[in-house]
C-alpha cells in the first residue's frame, strides 16, 4: 500500500472519530466532571488538612497534573477499548473489509483517541487554570501537551491491545475496573512519591503512567521527583511498544 | 475471465462441524445468483470466505480473478458486501457513513460527492442523508448499506440475508433495487437467502445448499420444471365418477399424469392455468359434475423438499429447540 491511502486510512478514522466525539457532548462533561470533583473537593480537603513531609502546606496544584494524566488516561483506554463497541454494534466488520493495511486503521484510530483524550485534558488545564493554579511557563503548557500526546498513545494501543483480545463487552468492565483504578492510584497522582514504603514504591515506578503524571508535573509546575529524561524515555518506549503491540494484535483480529 | 466468481471444492472447518463442504460454483459477471438454504446451511461461511472474511480451510476461489487468500486486498476493492447484521456507525449520518466508506476506498473527494449522490438516490435515501443512522428504521439501514456497498463501484455484490426481518413492503422495495442494480448496473449480484419467494423472484441461477453441500443447482424454472409441472386438483361430487373422469383424460393425452383419490383427481401438466378451461370442457363433455378446481403451481419449496427430503422450516424449529435444549440444560 502506498503513503497516500496510507494517511487517507490514518485520515478516515480519526475523521470518525472526530464526527463521533463532537456527538458526544454529554460525555465530554462526563469525562470532565470526575477529574474537576477530584480537584476540587480533594484539593481543598487535603490542603486544609496535610503537609507535605518536610514542610509546607499541602497545595491543591499538586493534584492539578495528576487529574490530567487520569483524564488521559481514562480517555485514551476507551478510545482504545471502543473497538469492542464497534465489533458488538458492527462497524468492525466495515472496516475489516476495505481493502486498506489494518495497521493504518489501528494507528487512525489511536490518533483520533489520543485527539480526544489531549482535548480533555487541555480542557482540564484550562479550568484548573481559571480556579487558580499556575503554570511555570507557555513552553511548559505546551510540552506538557505533548506528554499527554505520547502517553495517550501507549494507552490507546494498550486498549487496541485489550479489546483484540477480549471476546465480549461483558469482559470490558472487568478490564476496566482491574486496570484504570490501579494505574491511577498508582501513579503518585494523589500523593508525593518521595517516601514511600518499598512494595508501594515498587508498583508506582512499574507504572507508566507514574512517568506520565511526573512529566506533567515538571512541564507545568516546574517540579518532579523523577528526573524529566528518564519520564519521557520511559513514555516514548511504553508508547512505541504498545501501538505495536495494538497493531499486530488488531491485525489479527477476527469480526 | 470467464466468471466473475469461481470456487472449487472450497471447505471450511470449524472445530467440529464443517460448514462449507467441498463447494465447486461458477458465477458469470452480470449474474444474479442465489444460494438457497436453511439457517446453518453454510452460506454465510460461503460468502464470508468469498469476501475475505475468513480463510478457508480447504479448496480455492477466484473473485472477480483474484485469489480470495492470495490476492484478498484486490479481491477486496472489487466486492461491496451487505453483511447480515448491521455495519453502519449509527452516531454518524448517512452521508457520513457513505462519504467515510468513499475514503477507505480511496475515491478522491468529487468522486465521492458525486457517487454519495448517486446511490443514495438509487436507494431513495437522498432527503433522509443528514439524519443520524441511529433514527433510521430497519429497511431504510439496509438500504443504506447496499448503497454503502455500492460506493465503490464493486464489480460483485455480495449480499447476506437482504431482506431478513423486514416487512413485507419493504422487502418488495429491497428486491427492485437489486434487480434494477443487477440489470441496469450490470453488477454481478451473490445472494444468500432462505425466503424460497426471494430467490425464486430474483435470482438467474439458484444453488440450494444443506449441510454445506449442493444438493441442486440451477434456474428456478428448470428447478421447478424437473418436479413435472403443475398439480389442478379437481373436486368431484360423487367418488364413483373418479375412475371415469382419470381414464378421459388419459385417453385425452393433454395431461403429463393424473391419479384419482376418494372424491379427488389430481392432474399433473404444464402452463396448468391455460389447461383448465379444456381439463373442465372435457369434464363437462363426460357430464361429470366439478365442485371445485384449484391450481397448485410448484414452489420452490416443493423441490427443496424433494432435494433434502425435508421442508426449510424444518430445520430452524430443530434448531430453535436445540437452543432451548441448551438453556434448559445450562440451569441444571
Amino acid at each position: 500500500m502506498d503513503l497516500g491511502r496510507a494517511a487517507q486510512t490514518v485520515y478516515t478514522m480519526w475523521l470518525r472519530e472526530m464526527i463521533r466525539f463532537s456527538r458526544s457532548k454529554s460525555r465530554i462533561i462526563g469525562a470532565l466532571a470526575t477529574p474537576l470533583f477530584f480537584l476540587v473537593i480533594l484539593g481543598t480537603g487535603f490542603s486544609s488538612a496535610f503537609q507535605v513531609k518536610g514542610g509546607g502546606t499541602f497545595d491543591k496544584s499538586y493534584l492539578a497534573p495528576g487529574l490530567i494524566g487520569m483524564s488521559v488516561l481514562f480517555a485514551s483506554l476507551m478510545g482504545g477499548v471502543s473497538i469492542i463497541w464497534d465489533r458488538e454494534f458492527g462497524f468492525l466488520k466495515e472496516i475489516l473489509i476495505a481493502p486498506v493495511s489494518r495497521f493504518f486503521v489501528a494507528l487512525g484510530k489511536a490518533v483520533g483517541g489520543v485527539t480526544t483524550a489531549m482535548i480533555q485534558g487541555v480542557l482540564i488545564m484550562i479550568i484548573a487554570w481559571f480556579i487558580g493554579i499556575h503554570y511555570v511557563s507557555f513552553w511548559g503548557v505546551l510540552a506538557g501537551i505533548g506528554v499527554m500526546f505520547i502517553s495517550g498513545i501507549g494507552f490507546i494501543g494498550l486498549g487496541i491491545a485489550i479489546a483484540s483480545r477480549i471476546e465480549s463487552h461483558e469482559g470490558f468492565q472487568m478490564v476496566m475496573s482491574f486496570l484504570t483504578m490501579p494505574l491511577v492510584l498508582l501513579s503518585g497522582a494523589f500523593f508525593p512519591i518521595a517516601n514511600l514504603p518499598g512494595w508501594l514504591k515498587v508498583l508506582v515506578y512499574a507504572n507508566p503512567l507514574t512517568y506520565g503524571v511526573e512529566a506533567l508535573r515538571y512541564f507545568l509546575l516546574g517540579k518532579s521527583f523523577i528526573s524529566i529524561w528518564l519520564c519521557i524515555a520511559v513514555l516514548v518506549i511504553f508508547s512505541i511498544a504498545m501501538i505495536s503491540l495494538g497493531g499486530k494484535l488488531f491485525g489479527k483480529m477476527r469480526a | 475471465m470467464l466468471y466473475a466468481i469461481e470456487t472449487s471444492g472450497i471447505t471450511k472447518r470449524f472445530e467440529e462441524v464443517t460448514a462449507v463442504n467441498n463447494i465447486s460454483i461458477s458465477v458469470r459477471p452480470g449474474e444474479l445468483f442465489g444460494l438457497l438454504g436453511p439457517n446453518g446451511a453454510g452460506k454465510t461461511t460461503l460468502i464470508n470466505m468469498l469476501s475475505t472474511m475468513i480463510e478457508p480451510s480447504g479448496g480455492s476461489a477466484l473473485v472477480w480473478g483474484h485469489d480470495v487468500v492470495k490476492e484478498a486486498d484486490l479481491v477486496r476493492q472489487n466486492i461491496g458486501v451487505v453483511f447480515q447484521d448491521t455495519t453502519l456507525d449509527d452516531r454518524l449520518t448517512g452521508r457520513e457513513n457513505l462519504d467515510l466508506h468513499g475514503r477507505l476506498y480511496g475515491l478522491d473527494g468529487k468522486t465521492r460527492k458525486n457517487r454519495t449522490q448517486d446511490v443514495l438516490s438509487l436507494v431513495e435515501l437522498t432527503e433522509r442523508a443528514d439524519v443520524i443512522v441511529k433514527t433510521y428504521s430497519g429497511g431504510m439501514m439496509r438500504r443504506l448499506e447496499i448503497a454503502r456497498g455500492l460506493m465503490h463501484h464493486p464489480h460483485v455484490l455480495f449480499l447476506d440475508e437482504p431482506t431478513l426481518g423486514l416487512d413485507p413492503q419493504t422487502r418488495l422495495h429491497i428486491w427492485d433495487y437489486i434487480h434494477k442494480l443487477n440489470r441496469e448496473q450490470g453488477v454481478t449480484i451473490l445472494l444468500t437467502t432462505h425466503y424460497m419467494e426471494e430467490a425464486d423472484r430474483l435470482c438467474d441461477r439458484i444453488a440450494i445448499i444443506d449441510y454445506g453441500q449442493i444438493v441442486a443447482l440451477d434456474t428456478p424454472q428448470e428447478l421447478k420444471n424437473m418436479l413435472g409441472g403443475d398439480v389442478i386438483t379437481l373436486e368431484l361430487e360423487d367418488p364413483e365418477d373418479v375412475g371415469k373422469l382419470c381414464s378421459s383424460y388419459q385417453k385425452d393425452g393433454c395431461v403429463n399424469m393424473v391419479t384419482g383419490k376418494q372424491n379427488e383427481v389430481f392432474i399433473t401438466v404444464n402452463n396448468g392455468e391455460r389447461q383448465i378451461p379444456h381439463i373442465l370442457a372435457l369434464s363437462s363433455h363426460a357430464g361429470i359434475p366439478i365442485l371445485s378446481v384449484s391450481l397448485r403451481k410448484p414452489t420452490l419449496d416443493d423441490v427443496f423438499i424433494h432435494y433434502t427430503g425435508r421442508a426449510i422450516r424444518d430445520k430452524e424449529v430443530s434448531g430453535m429447540e436445540e437452543v432451548g435444549y441448551k438453556i434448559r440444560s445450562r440451569r441444571k
